[in-house]
Protein backbone atom coordinates (compact mmCIF):
# COMPACT_ATOMS: atom_id res chain seq x y z
CA UNK A 1 0.00 0.00 0.00
CA UNK A 2 1.13 3.51 -0.69
CA UNK A 3 -0.36 6.72 0.65
CA UNK A 4 -1.43 9.65 -1.51
CA UNK A 5 -1.77 13.36 -0.62
CA UNK A 6 -5.56 13.03 -0.20
CA UNK A 7 -5.32 10.28 2.41
CA UNK A 8 -6.12 11.22 5.98
CA UNK A 9 -3.67 9.44 8.30
CA UNK A 10 -4.42 8.60 11.90
CA UNK A 11 -2.77 6.73 14.72
CA UNK A 12 -4.96 3.74 15.62
CA UNK A 13 -5.73 2.57 19.14
CA UNK A 14 -2.59 1.12 20.64
CA UNK A 15 -0.22 3.56 18.94
CA UNK A 16 0.62 6.82 20.63
CA UNK A 17 3.31 9.45 20.80
CA UNK A 18 4.54 10.62 24.16
CA UNK A 19 7.43 12.50 25.64
CA UNK A 20 9.78 10.23 27.56
CA UNK A 21 10.89 12.40 30.43
CA UNK A 22 13.61 10.02 31.62
CA UNK A 23 15.40 9.99 28.24
CA UNK A 24 14.39 13.50 27.20
CA UNK A 25 12.97 12.50 23.82
CA UNK A 26 9.70 11.77 22.06
CA UNK A 27 8.83 8.17 21.32
CA UNK A 28 6.07 6.43 19.42
CA UNK A 29 4.72 3.54 21.46
CA UNK A 30 3.25 0.65 19.47
CA UNK A 31 2.60 -3.08 19.93
CA UNK A 32 5.88 -4.67 21.08
CA UNK A 33 7.83 -1.71 19.68
CA UNK A 34 9.13 1.72 20.56
CA UNK A 35 10.13 4.09 17.77
CA UNK A 36 12.60 6.83 18.62
CA UNK A 37 11.41 9.99 16.92
CA UNK A 38 13.57 12.78 15.56
CA UNK A 39 12.37 16.39 15.39
CA UNK A 40 10.93 16.00 11.90
CA UNK A 41 8.96 12.91 12.82
CA UNK A 42 7.57 14.69 15.89
CA UNK A 43 6.55 17.66 13.73
CA UNK A 44 4.69 15.38 11.30
CA UNK A 45 3.04 13.17 13.91
CA UNK A 46 1.90 16.19 15.92
CA UNK A 47 -0.25 17.08 12.90
CA UNK A 48 -1.63 13.55 12.39
CA UNK A 49 -5.05 13.86 13.98
CA UNK A 50 -7.40 11.79 11.81
CA UNK A 51 -8.81 14.99 10.25
CA UNK A 52 -5.98 16.58 8.25
CA UNK A 53 -5.02 15.09 4.89
CA UNK A 54 -1.40 14.52 4.05
CA UNK A 55 -1.62 17.55 1.77
CA UNK A 56 -2.87 19.70 4.66
CA UNK A 57 -0.11 18.35 6.92
CA UNK A 58 2.51 19.23 4.30
CA UNK A 59 0.99 22.69 3.91
CA UNK A 60 1.12 23.31 7.64
CA UNK A 61 4.75 22.16 7.76
CA UNK A 62 5.59 24.31 4.72
CA UNK A 63 4.31 27.36 6.57
CA UNK A 64 6.05 26.33 9.78
CA UNK A 65 9.46 25.76 8.18
CA UNK A 66 9.23 28.25 5.34
CA UNK A 67 9.87 25.58 2.70
CA UNK A 68 7.84 24.67 -0.41
CA UNK A 69 5.10 22.08 0.08
CA UNK A 70 6.27 20.24 -3.03
CA UNK A 71 9.55 19.49 -1.27
CA UNK A 72 8.02 18.53 2.06
CA UNK A 73 5.11 16.40 0.88
CA UNK A 74 7.13 13.49 -0.59
CA UNK A 75 9.13 13.23 2.63
CA UNK A 76 5.96 13.15 4.69
CA UNK A 77 4.53 10.41 2.47
CA UNK A 78 7.73 8.36 2.72
CA UNK A 79 7.75 8.59 6.49
CA UNK A 80 4.06 7.76 6.90
CA UNK A 81 4.31 4.91 4.37
CA UNK A 82 7.02 3.40 6.54
CA UNK A 83 4.72 3.48 9.57
CA UNK A 84 1.75 2.13 7.58
CA UNK A 85 3.82 -0.81 6.38
CA UNK A 86 4.61 -1.61 9.99
CA UNK A 87 0.86 -1.51 10.73
CA UNK A 88 1.10 1.38 13.19
CA UNK A 89 -0.64 3.99 11.01
CA UNK A 90 -4.13 3.82 9.48
CA UNK A 91 -6.07 6.08 7.19
CA UNK A 92 -9.36 7.60 8.34
CA UNK A 93 -11.96 6.34 8.01
CA UNK A 94 -10.32 3.00 8.67
CA UNK A 95 -9.84 1.06 5.48
CA UNK A 96 -12.35 -1.80 5.18
CA UNK A 97 -10.84 -5.18 6.02
CA UNK A 98 -9.49 -6.87 2.93
CA UNK B 1 13.29 2.45 50.02
CA UNK B 2 14.06 6.11 49.61
CA UNK B 3 14.16 8.65 46.80
CA UNK B 4 17.94 8.69 46.55
CA UNK B 5 18.26 5.06 45.55
CA UNK B 6 15.64 5.51 42.83
CA UNK B 7 18.07 7.68 40.89
CA UNK B 8 19.73 5.83 38.04
CA UNK B 9 23.36 6.77 37.49
CA UNK B 10 24.18 8.10 34.01
CA UNK B 11 26.21 5.00 33.15
CA UNK B 12 23.29 2.72 33.91
CA UNK B 13 20.69 2.45 31.15
CA UNK B 14 17.09 2.95 32.22
CA UNK B 15 14.82 -0.08 31.84
CA UNK B 16 12.37 0.19 28.98
CA UNK B 17 10.13 -2.82 29.60
CA UNK B 18 8.56 -4.49 32.61
CA UNK B 19 7.29 -8.05 32.41
CA UNK B 20 4.66 -8.24 35.14
CA UNK B 21 3.96 -11.89 35.86
CA UNK B 22 0.77 -11.24 37.75
CA UNK B 23 0.05 -14.87 38.50
CA UNK B 24 1.29 -18.32 37.58
CA UNK B 25 -2.26 -19.67 37.46
CA UNK B 26 -3.32 -20.63 33.93
CA UNK B 27 -6.03 -22.80 32.39
CA UNK B 28 -3.56 -23.99 29.75
CA UNK B 29 -0.70 -26.42 30.41
CA UNK B 30 1.63 -25.78 27.47
CA UNK B 31 4.73 -27.99 27.61
CA UNK B 32 6.98 -25.06 26.61
CA UNK B 33 5.68 -22.64 29.25
CA UNK B 34 8.25 -20.00 30.16
CA UNK B 35 7.27 -20.07 33.82
CA UNK B 36 9.66 -21.78 36.22
CA UNK B 37 9.20 -25.44 37.18
CA UNK B 38 8.34 -24.31 40.70
CA UNK B 39 5.21 -22.23 40.19
CA UNK B 40 4.17 -19.55 42.68
CA UNK B 41 0.93 -20.26 44.52
CA UNK B 42 -1.99 -17.85 44.66
CA UNK B 43 -1.52 -17.27 48.38
CA UNK B 44 1.92 -15.83 47.76
CA UNK B 45 0.92 -13.35 45.05
CA UNK B 46 1.44 -9.60 45.40
CA UNK B 47 -1.75 -7.67 46.11
CA UNK B 48 -3.23 -4.85 44.04
CA UNK B 49 -1.58 -2.05 45.99
CA UNK B 50 1.83 -3.65 45.67
CA UNK B 51 1.48 -3.95 41.90
CA UNK B 52 0.31 -0.35 41.69
CA UNK B 53 3.38 0.77 43.62
CA UNK B 54 5.62 -1.30 41.33
CA UNK B 55 4.05 0.28 38.26
CA UNK B 56 4.46 3.79 39.66
CA UNK B 57 8.14 3.12 40.37
CA UNK B 58 8.59 1.55 36.94
CA UNK B 59 7.20 4.63 35.18
CA UNK B 60 9.51 6.90 37.17
CA UNK B 61 12.49 4.70 36.24
CA UNK B 62 11.83 5.06 32.52
CA UNK B 63 9.79 1.95 31.73
CA UNK B 64 7.56 2.56 28.69
CA UNK B 65 6.00 -0.87 28.04
CA UNK B 66 4.35 -3.07 30.64
CA UNK B 67 3.63 -6.65 29.65
CA UNK B 68 0.78 -7.94 31.78
CA UNK B 69 1.53 -11.61 31.76
CA UNK B 70 1.39 -14.79 33.79
CA UNK B 71 0.26 -17.50 33.76
CA UNK B 72 -3.02 -16.09 32.64
CA UNK B 73 -3.21 -12.44 33.75
CA UNK B 74 -7.00 -12.27 33.51
CA UNK B 75 -7.16 -14.88 36.28
CA UNK B 76 -6.39 -11.94 38.59
CA UNK B 77 -9.56 -10.30 39.88
CA UNK B 78 -7.84 -6.90 39.81
CA UNK B 79 -6.59 -7.09 36.21
CA UNK B 80 -8.84 -4.17 35.16
CA UNK B 81 -7.62 -2.02 38.03
CA UNK B 82 -3.98 -2.80 37.26
CA UNK B 83 -4.53 -1.96 33.59
CA UNK B 84 -6.16 1.34 34.56
CA UNK B 85 -3.13 2.21 36.68
CA UNK B 86 -0.88 1.62 33.66
CA UNK B 87 -3.01 4.01 31.59
CA UNK B 88 -2.98 6.66 34.32
CA UNK B 89 0.81 6.47 34.45
CA UNK B 90 1.18 6.70 30.66
CA UNK B 91 2.58 3.16 30.55
CA UNK B 92 1.85 1.16 27.41
CA UNK B 93 -0.10 -1.91 28.50
CA UNK B 94 0.22 -5.19 26.66
CA UNK B 95 -2.04 -8.04 27.76
CA UNK B 96 -0.41 -11.42 27.12
CA UNK B 97 -3.28 -13.85 27.33
CA UNK B 98 -4.51 -17.32 26.44
CA UNK B 99 -7.93 -15.84 25.66
CA UNK B 100 -9.78 -18.70 27.38
CA UNK B 101 -11.86 -19.06 30.55
CA UNK B 102 -12.70 -15.63 32.00
CA UNK B 103 -10.65 -13.58 29.54
CA UNK B 104 -13.46 -12.65 27.15
CA UNK B 105 -15.72 -11.57 30.00
CA UNK B 106 -13.18 -8.99 31.11
CA UNK B 107 -12.15 -7.70 27.71
CA UNK B 108 -14.59 -4.79 27.37
CA UNK B 109 -13.71 -3.52 30.83
CA UNK B 110 -10.01 -3.77 29.96
CA UNK B 111 -10.66 -1.75 26.82
CA UNK B 112 -12.45 0.91 28.84
CA UNK B 113 -9.59 0.96 31.35
CA UNK B 114 -7.21 1.95 28.54
CA UNK B 115 -5.60 -1.31 27.46
CA UNK B 116 -3.27 -0.66 24.50
CA UNK B 117 -2.58 -4.05 22.93
CA UNK B 118 -3.47 -7.72 23.13
CA UNK B 119 -1.11 -10.59 22.48
CA UNK B 120 -3.09 -13.80 22.16
CA UNK B 121 -1.38 -17.19 22.28
CA UNK B 122 -2.30 -19.71 19.64
CA UNK B 123 -0.99 -23.26 20.02
CA UNK B 124 -1.73 -24.41 16.47
CA UNK B 125 -4.11 -23.52 13.65
CA UNK B 126 -5.84 -26.89 13.71
CA UNK B 127 -8.12 -27.14 16.76
CA UNK B 128 -7.44 -30.72 17.87
CA UNK B 129 -3.70 -30.20 17.64
CA UNK B 130 -3.90 -26.86 19.43
CA UNK B 131 -5.92 -28.37 22.27
CA UNK B 132 -3.56 -31.33 22.60
CA UNK B 133 -0.58 -28.97 22.90
CA UNK B 134 -2.28 -26.57 25.33
CA UNK B 135 -3.80 -29.42 27.32
CA UNK B 136 -7.28 -27.86 27.39
CA UNK B 137 -10.32 -29.11 25.49
CA UNK B 138 -12.52 -26.58 23.71
CA UNK B 139 -9.87 -23.87 23.96
CA UNK B 140 -9.73 -23.03 20.26
CA UNK B 141 -13.29 -21.69 19.77
CA UNK B 142 -12.84 -19.56 22.92
CA UNK B 143 -9.66 -18.11 21.46
CA UNK B 144 -11.33 -17.32 18.16
CA UNK B 145 -14.25 -15.58 19.92
CA UNK B 146 -11.79 -13.62 22.02
CA UNK B 147 -9.79 -12.53 18.94
CA UNK B 148 -12.98 -11.46 17.19
CA UNK B 149 -13.96 -9.23 20.10
CA UNK B 150 -10.46 -7.69 20.33
CA UNK B 151 -10.65 -6.69 16.67
CA UNK B 152 -14.27 -5.50 16.96
CA UNK B 153 -13.23 -3.18 19.79
CA UNK B 154 -10.49 -1.73 17.59
CA UNK B 155 -7.66 -3.00 19.77
CA UNK B 156 -4.51 -4.09 17.96
CA UNK B 157 -4.15 -7.88 18.02
CA UNK B 158 -0.94 -9.89 17.88
CA UNK B 159 -1.04 -13.67 17.64
CA UNK B 160 1.84 -15.47 19.29
CA UNK B 161 2.54 -18.96 18.04
CA UNK B 162 5.31 -20.92 19.70
CA UNK B 163 6.69 -23.25 17.06
CA UNK B 164 8.02 -26.76 17.67
CA UNK B 165 7.95 -30.28 16.27
CA UNK B 166 4.22 -30.64 16.96
CA UNK B 167 3.06 -27.65 14.88
CA UNK B 168 5.90 -26.67 12.56
CA UNK B 169 3.94 -28.12 9.63
CA UNK B 170 1.23 -25.52 10.35
CA UNK B 171 3.24 -22.32 9.88
CA UNK B 172 1.53 -21.46 6.57
CA UNK B 173 -1.95 -22.07 8.00
CA UNK B 174 -1.09 -20.05 11.12
CA UNK B 175 -0.25 -17.12 8.86
CA UNK B 176 -3.58 -17.53 7.04
CA UNK B 177 -5.35 -17.71 10.40
CA UNK B 178 -3.73 -14.48 11.60
CA UNK B 179 -5.03 -12.71 8.49
CA UNK B 180 -8.50 -14.22 8.88
CA UNK B 181 -8.73 -13.21 12.53
CA UNK B 182 -7.69 -9.64 11.69
CA UNK B 183 -4.39 -9.63 13.58
CA UNK B 184 -1.92 -6.89 12.74
CA UNK B 185 1.06 -8.89 13.93
CA UNK B 186 2.03 -12.53 14.15
CA UNK B 187 4.92 -13.85 16.15
CA UNK B 188 6.31 -17.07 14.76
CA UNK B 189 8.43 -17.85 17.77
CA UNK B 190 10.46 -21.00 17.68
CA UNK B 191 10.59 -22.56 21.14
CA UNK B 192 13.32 -21.32 23.45
CA UNK B 193 14.54 -24.22 25.52
CA UNK B 194 14.38 -23.01 29.11
CA UNK B 195 12.07 -24.02 31.96
CA UNK B 196 9.32 -26.38 30.87
CA UNK B 197 10.55 -26.35 27.28
CA UNK B 198 13.95 -27.60 28.44
CA UNK B 199 12.29 -30.50 30.23
CA UNK B 200 10.28 -31.26 27.07
CA UNK B 201 13.08 -30.57 24.64
CA UNK B 202 13.12 -34.00 23.02
CA UNK B 203 9.37 -33.80 22.43
CA UNK B 204 9.58 -30.31 20.96
CA UNK B 205 12.78 -30.11 18.94
CA UNK B 206 12.00 -29.72 15.23
CA UNK B 207 14.19 -31.08 12.45
CA UNK B 208 16.52 -28.66 10.72
CA UNK B 209 14.93 -29.01 7.24
CA UNK B 210 11.52 -28.22 8.75
CA UNK B 211 12.99 -25.15 10.48
CA UNK B 212 14.52 -23.94 7.23
CA UNK B 213 11.24 -24.47 5.43
CA UNK B 214 9.30 -22.53 8.10
CA UNK B 215 11.69 -19.60 7.69
CA UNK B 216 11.19 -19.58 3.92
CA UNK B 217 7.40 -19.61 4.38
CA UNK B 218 7.62 -16.61 6.73
CA UNK B 219 9.87 -14.68 4.37
CA UNK B 220 7.55 -15.25 1.44
CA UNK B 221 4.47 -14.27 3.49
CA UNK B 222 6.12 -11.09 4.77
CA UNK B 223 6.53 -9.88 1.20
CA UNK B 224 3.03 -10.95 0.13
CA UNK B 225 1.30 -9.44 3.19
CA UNK B 226 3.24 -6.18 3.46
CA UNK B 227 1.04 -3.50 4.99
CA UNK B 228 -1.50 -6.08 6.22
CA UNK B 229 0.35 -8.38 8.59
CA UNK B 230 3.70 -7.88 10.26
CA UNK B 231 5.41 -11.19 11.01
CA UNK B 232 8.12 -11.39 13.65
CA UNK B 233 10.30 -14.46 13.49
CA UNK B 234 12.27 -15.87 16.40
CA UNK B 235 14.64 -18.51 15.10
CA UNK B 236 15.56 -21.56 17.18
CA UNK B 237 18.76 -21.14 19.13
CA UNK B 238 20.16 -24.62 18.68
CA UNK B 239 20.34 -24.22 14.92
CA UNK B 240 21.41 -20.57 14.97
CA UNK B 241 24.75 -19.05 14.06
CA UNK B 242 24.76 -16.39 16.76
CA UNK B 243 22.84 -16.30 20.03
CA UNK B 244 20.07 -13.88 20.92
CA UNK B 245 20.85 -10.95 23.16
CA UNK B 246 18.94 -12.32 26.13
CA UNK B 247 16.31 -9.73 27.11
CA UNK B 248 18.32 -7.19 25.10
CA UNK B 249 21.31 -7.74 27.36
CA UNK B 250 21.24 -8.69 31.04
CA UNK B 251 20.01 -5.77 33.16
CA UNK B 252 19.95 -3.36 30.23
CA UNK B 253 16.35 -3.09 29.05
CA UNK B 254 14.00 -5.41 30.90
CA UNK B 255 12.96 -6.41 34.35
CA UNK B 256 10.65 -9.23 35.27
CA UNK B 257 8.59 -9.21 38.46
CA UNK B 258 7.31 -12.63 39.53
CA UNK B 259 3.86 -13.18 41.09
CA UNK B 260 5.50 -13.24 44.52
CA UNK B 261 7.45 -10.02 43.89
CA UNK B 262 10.93 -11.24 43.05
CA UNK B 263 12.65 -9.10 40.45
CA UNK B 264 14.55 -11.01 37.78
CA UNK B 265 16.69 -9.89 34.82
CA UNK B 266 14.86 -12.49 32.71
CA UNK B 267 12.07 -14.94 33.36
CA UNK B 268 14.39 -17.95 33.58
CA UNK B 269 17.06 -16.34 35.78
CA UNK B 270 16.05 -18.33 38.85
CA UNK B 271 17.53 -21.44 37.26
CA UNK B 272 21.01 -19.99 37.89
CA UNK B 273 22.12 -21.10 41.36
CA UNK B 274 23.74 -18.63 43.70
CA UNK B 275 22.10 -15.49 42.33
CA UNK B 276 20.52 -13.25 44.96
CA UNK B 277 17.18 -11.81 43.85
CA UNK B 278 15.62 -8.89 45.66
CA UNK B 279 11.91 -8.53 46.21
CA UNK B 280 9.64 -5.52 45.69
CA UNK B 281 8.16 -6.22 49.12
CA UNK B 282 11.47 -5.15 50.65
CA UNK B 283 12.93 -2.56 48.28
CA UNK B 284 12.05 -0.09 45.54
CA UNK B 285 12.29 -1.12 41.92
CA UNK B 286 14.94 1.55 41.32
CA UNK B 287 17.14 0.23 44.09
CA UNK B 288 16.76 -3.29 42.76
CA UNK B 289 17.56 -2.26 39.18
CA UNK B 290 20.68 -0.39 40.19
CA UNK B 291 22.05 -2.51 43.00
CA UNK B 292 20.60 -5.99 43.27
CA UNK B 293 23.31 -8.66 43.05
CA UNK B 294 21.35 -10.58 40.41
CA UNK B 295 21.22 -7.59 38.06
CA UNK B 296 24.87 -6.76 38.68
CA UNK B 297 26.08 -10.31 38.07
CA UNK B 298 26.05 -10.31 34.26
CA UNK B 299 25.44 -6.67 33.42
CA UNK B 300 27.83 -5.19 30.85
CA UNK B 301 30.84 -7.16 29.60
CA UNK B 302 33.27 -7.36 32.54
CA UNK B 303 32.08 -10.85 33.55
CA UNK B 304 32.73 -12.34 30.12
CA UNK B 305 35.22 -15.07 29.33
CA UNK B 306 36.68 -15.89 25.94
CA UNK B 307 35.57 -16.11 23.19
CA UNK B 308 33.02 -13.42 24.21
CA UNK B 309 35.49 -11.13 25.94
CA UNK B 310 37.38 -10.10 22.80
CA UNK B 311 34.52 -10.67 20.35
CA UNK B 312 33.36 -7.67 18.34
CA UNK B 313 29.76 -8.84 18.80
CA UNK B 314 29.97 -8.66 22.59
CA UNK B 315 27.80 -5.55 22.77
CA UNK B 316 25.38 -6.90 20.15
CA UNK B 317 24.36 -10.19 21.67
CA UNK B 318 25.89 -9.70 25.13
CA UNK B 319 27.16 -13.27 25.20
CA UNK B 320 23.71 -14.73 24.56
CA UNK B 321 21.61 -16.35 27.25
CA UNK B 322 23.09 -16.96 30.71
CA UNK B 323 20.48 -19.57 31.58
CA UNK B 324 21.18 -21.52 28.42
CA UNK B 325 24.92 -21.30 29.09
CA UNK B 326 24.30 -22.82 32.49
CA UNK B 327 21.91 -25.50 31.25
CA UNK B 328 24.09 -26.61 28.36
CA UNK B 329 27.64 -25.72 29.32
CA UNK B 330 27.28 -26.01 33.10
CA UNK B 331 28.60 -22.46 33.57
CA UNK B 332 26.39 -19.36 33.50
CA UNK B 333 29.40 -17.20 32.55
CA UNK B 334 30.31 -19.31 29.53
CA UNK B 335 29.54 -18.32 25.95
CA UNK B 336 26.02 -19.39 25.09
CA UNK B 337 26.51 -22.68 23.21
CA UNK B 338 23.93 -21.44 20.68
CA UNK B 339 26.80 -19.31 19.35
CA UNK B 340 28.85 -20.81 16.53
CA UNK B 341 31.96 -19.43 18.25
CA UNK B 342 31.31 -21.55 21.35
CA UNK B 343 33.48 -24.67 21.54
CA UNK B 344 30.29 -26.57 22.42
CA UNK B 345 28.24 -25.39 19.47
CA UNK B 346 28.74 -28.46 17.29
CA UNK B 347 27.68 -30.73 20.16
CA UNK B 348 24.53 -28.68 20.71
CA UNK B 349 23.58 -28.93 17.06
CA UNK B 350 24.26 -32.66 17.07
CA UNK B 351 22.06 -33.01 20.14
CA UNK B 352 19.20 -31.10 18.47
CA UNK B 353 19.52 -33.20 15.33
CA UNK B 354 19.51 -36.43 17.36
CA UNK B 355 16.44 -35.43 19.38
CA UNK B 356 14.50 -34.21 16.37
CA UNK B 357 15.25 -37.51 14.61
CA UNK B 358 13.49 -39.61 17.27
CA UNK B 359 10.92 -41.57 15.35
CA UNK B 360 8.22 -40.89 17.93
CA UNK B 361 8.39 -37.75 20.02
CA UNK B 362 8.15 -38.49 23.77
CA UNK B 363 4.93 -37.53 25.58
CA UNK B 364 4.71 -34.00 26.89
CA UNK B 365 5.27 -33.31 30.57
CA UNK B 366 2.52 -30.74 31.01
CA UNK B 367 3.08 -27.86 33.39
CA UNK B 368 1.30 -28.12 36.71
CA UNK B 369 0.96 -25.93 39.77
CA UNK B 370 1.79 -27.45 43.12
CA UNK B 371 5.23 -28.75 42.45
CA UNK B 372 7.15 -29.73 39.38
CA UNK B 373 6.62 -33.30 38.26
CA UNK B 374 9.37 -35.80 38.74
CA UNK B 375 11.27 -34.77 35.71
CA UNK B 376 14.43 -36.06 34.23
CA UNK B 377 16.49 -33.10 33.09
CA UNK B 378 17.81 -33.56 29.59
CA UNK B 379 21.51 -33.66 29.10
CA UNK B 380 23.80 -30.73 28.50
CA UNK B 381 26.89 -31.04 26.41
CA UNK B 382 29.78 -30.73 28.82
CA UNK B 383 30.30 -34.42 29.40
Amino acid sequence: MSLSPDDVPRLPRGVRMRFDGVRGAHVLLAPERTFDLDQNAVAVLSLVDGARSIRAIAEALAAQYDAPRSVIEPDVITMLNGLAEKRVLDTAPAAPPA
Amino acid sequence: MNAVTDAVTPALPAPIGLLAELTHRCPLRCPYCSNPLELDKRSGELDTAAWQRVLTEAAALGVLHVHLSGGEPTARQDIVEITRTCAELGLYSNLITSGVAGALGKLDALYDAGLDHVQLSIQAAEAANAERIGGLKNAQPQKFAFAERVVALGLPLTLNAVIHRGNIHEVATLIDLAVTLGAKRLEVAHTQYYGWAYVNRAALMPAKPDVDRSIRIVEEARERLKGRLVIDLVVPDYYAKYPKACAGGWGRRLMNVTPAGKVLPCHAAETIPGLEFWNVRDRSLGEIWAQSPAFQAYRGTAWMKEPCRSCDRREKDWGGCRCQALALAGDAAATDPACSLSPLHAKVQALAIAESALETAPDYQYRTIGGAPLVTQPEGVTA
